[in-house]
């Protein structure tokens, strides 16, 4: 290598100072150190300070400290009305977003199915979309028109004509159909990984055993994709929370009735709408206390922490 | 009768899987179709199983490539932000995941210990203090204000650790036998090796950049400077009149991750699948 050989010829006359860099006591600090740097500002910082603003009223030029003011403000009707809509969103997408995706990996990985790859990639597709563009589809194949497909179906199957984006219960349905789109190709990905890191021996033996096709995914294949179903279900749950695009593209930031009202669609609407930071920050705070206790007690409750600590 | 059961169970599997497949790209096909519809319609009928195909045309094409320059500045904000962010955001999480798994120093885990908390506190809280930050510095409505909160990548850090863990580590010793500094083996040796890794989190970085909202939403202002899904999300409104720009915008904003798509589909796989929690 010719680049080598002209870096050891400038070595000849290398200083003090640059050995004192090229150390490998030294070496690794400066690695690591544009990202700390980066993590210091970007992340430690805001995150401290998230939490001094949840106690502050913050106007233009002046920030008043208010105590506990904000959090005892945070439990009104809105906030219960986003956290009961982001809570039936959560359990809906995990319920879809891991069964779903369980079955097709198992159907996918059969050795019945031809063009494995073909129909791998459609279902991954959506997954290439932005939310936003994702969700201006689906607004249009549900408009309330009668011409629309959804209506067009309902229709053929003897029900009026919906108007999908002013019912709280459709609502509900345009945006979990809207993630469970756009993320099931992924997840699915994770379950045939899962599935080909299960050991062909234990099919064979079972088959010596007797066992049928049922018997062989009841009592080896679902217990051996326990693991990758506890992780899709985690991120599918802290994503639940943190949901606020699936709702503005439909509703923008403001849904009738707060049908589509999520609990960073509250955060955005009090912090940056109403310029209320402080009130935005402690919004913030029960957020991620939120999402921290479920998914310490989803862990303990799906026994991860039980198994030998990783 | 074995063989009849299998062959059964054949057809219904393809069948099965063929019918899931449709459904989940007939959302895209109908884009794409109505992309070639007149726009006004679109907008009053929906999406509709009835298309009319004799009033197909490029029209919509038409306008967004010669009457639609405010398109094409939020495309090229896109483009500009995403590429600053893929660099960025690589350059620097490659290195940290490259020491991380080469050298022992003290002080070592605690750096681990940072990668894991950034990964625990969702982007959400943060937004509001940092938009804050970017206010004080005077920098909304640039692009480094929505570089800036994606360059910190700890799902990069992770993965980078764990691909240069793999990689043959006798070859550092020789170049430093030859004379190679520490930061010579990094980037004439070692960071081309990890090629494959850098390819997959560039996509993920990438794309997470591409379709970013919430966070180009809060710092950005100016009609210059939307990226794509800012600059497509005014457009959806039911007052506007720019369905002709909506409709094929939208089509226009897969071109380069198809293009990227078709090249690299192991690569997305690899890297959408190492990004678990989004942004």
């Amino acid at each position: 290598m010719s680049a080598t050989q002209s870096l050891s010829s400038k070595n000849q006359n290398k200083n003090k100072f640059f050995s004192f860099l090229n150390s490998k006591k030294v070496v690794p600090y400066i690695f690591v150190s544009p990202f700390i740097l980066s993590f210091l500002v970007l992340t430690l910082y805001p995150a401290t300070q998230g939490i001094i603003m949840s106690f502050q009223e913050i106007l233009p030029g002046q920030v008043k400290f208010v105590g506990m003011d904000n959090y005892s403000r945070v439990f009104n009707p809105n906030f219960f009305t986003a956290l009961k809509n982001t809570s039936i969103y959560v359990l809906l997408t995990v319920l879809i977003l891991t069964i779903l995706p369980m079955l097709f990996a198992i159907l996918l990985d059969s050795k019945y199915v031809k063009y494995k790859t073909l129909f791998r990639a459609s279902l991954f597709i959506p997954a290439l979309t932005s939310t936003i563009v994702g969700g201006m589809i689906f607004r249009l194949m549900f408009s309330e028109a009668d011409s629309s497909v959804a209506n067009q179906i309902v229709n053929f199957l003897g029900v009026e004509s919906v108007d999908w984006r002013y019912n709280a219960w459709s609502a509900m349905f345009l945006m979990v159909l809207l993630a469970s789109w756009r993320w099931i190709g992924v997840n699915l990905l994770y379950y045939l990984a899962a599935l080909q890191n299960i050991s062909n021996e234990l099919y064979e033996a079972a088959e010596i055993d007797g066992a049928n096709s049922f018997q062989k995914l009841r009592f080896i294949t679902i217990p051996h994709l326990k693991p990758i179903t506890v992780f899709v279900s985690s991120i599918t749950i802290i994503n639940g929370f943190r949901m606020f695009e699936e709702s503005f593209v439909f509703w923008e930031t403001s849904s009738p009735g707060n049908i589509g009202l999520t609990i960073v669609g509250y955060i955005y609407q009090q912090g940056i709408g109403q310029n209320n930071m402080g009130f935005g920050a402690a919004i913030g705070v029960v957020l991620m206390l939120i999402i921290f206790v479920i998914s310490m007690v989803y862990l303990a409750l799906t026994g991860t922490f039980s198994k030998e600590g990783k | 009768m074995k063989n009849e059961n299998n062959a059964a169970a054949k057809w219904t599997a393809n069948i099965l899987m063929l019918l899931i497949s449709l459904v989940v790209i007939f959302p895209i096909v109908a884009l794409l179709i109505s992309s070639f519809q007149p726009s006004a319609n679109l907008m009053r009928q929906g999406i509709s199983f009835n298309v009319n195909w004799s009033e197909m045309s490029f029209n919509n094409y038409n306008y967004i490539f010669t009457s639609a320059p405010q398109y094409w500045t939020w495309y090229t904000n896109s483009v500009i932000i995403s590429g600053l962010t893929i660099v960025l955001s690589l350059f620097f999480s490659s290195m940290v995941g490259y020491a991380l798994a080469v050298y022992e120093f003290k002080g070592k885990n605690l750096f681990f210990v940072f990668v894991l908390l950034i990964l625990m506190i969702p982007f959400e809280i943060l937004m509001l203090p940092l938009y804050q930050m970017m206010v004080s510095w005077g920098i909304t409505d640039s692009y480094i204000a929505v570089v800036l909160p994606l360059i910190v990548a700890p799902v990069a850090v992770f993965f980078f650790r764990q691909y240069a863990g793999g990689l043959p580590l006798e070859l550092m010793d020789a170049a430093r036998i030859d004379g190679s500094t520490e930061y010579g083996i990094f980037f004439k040796i070692m960071l081309p090796l990890m090629g494959p890794s850098l390819a997959a989190m560039a996509i993920l970085q990438g794309l997470a950049s591409w379709n970013n909202f919430l966070w180009p939403l809060l710092v950005i202002r100016s009609n210059n400077m939307f990226t794509l899904p800012i600059g497509l999300a005014t457009l959806l409104t039911p007052y506007g009149n720019n369905y002709d720009v909506l409709i094929a915008g939208s089509v226009l904003t897969f071109v380069p991750i198809v293009i990227l798509f078709i090249f690299f589909q192991k690569y997305f796989v690899e890297g959408l699948t190492s990004g678990g929690v989004k942004g």
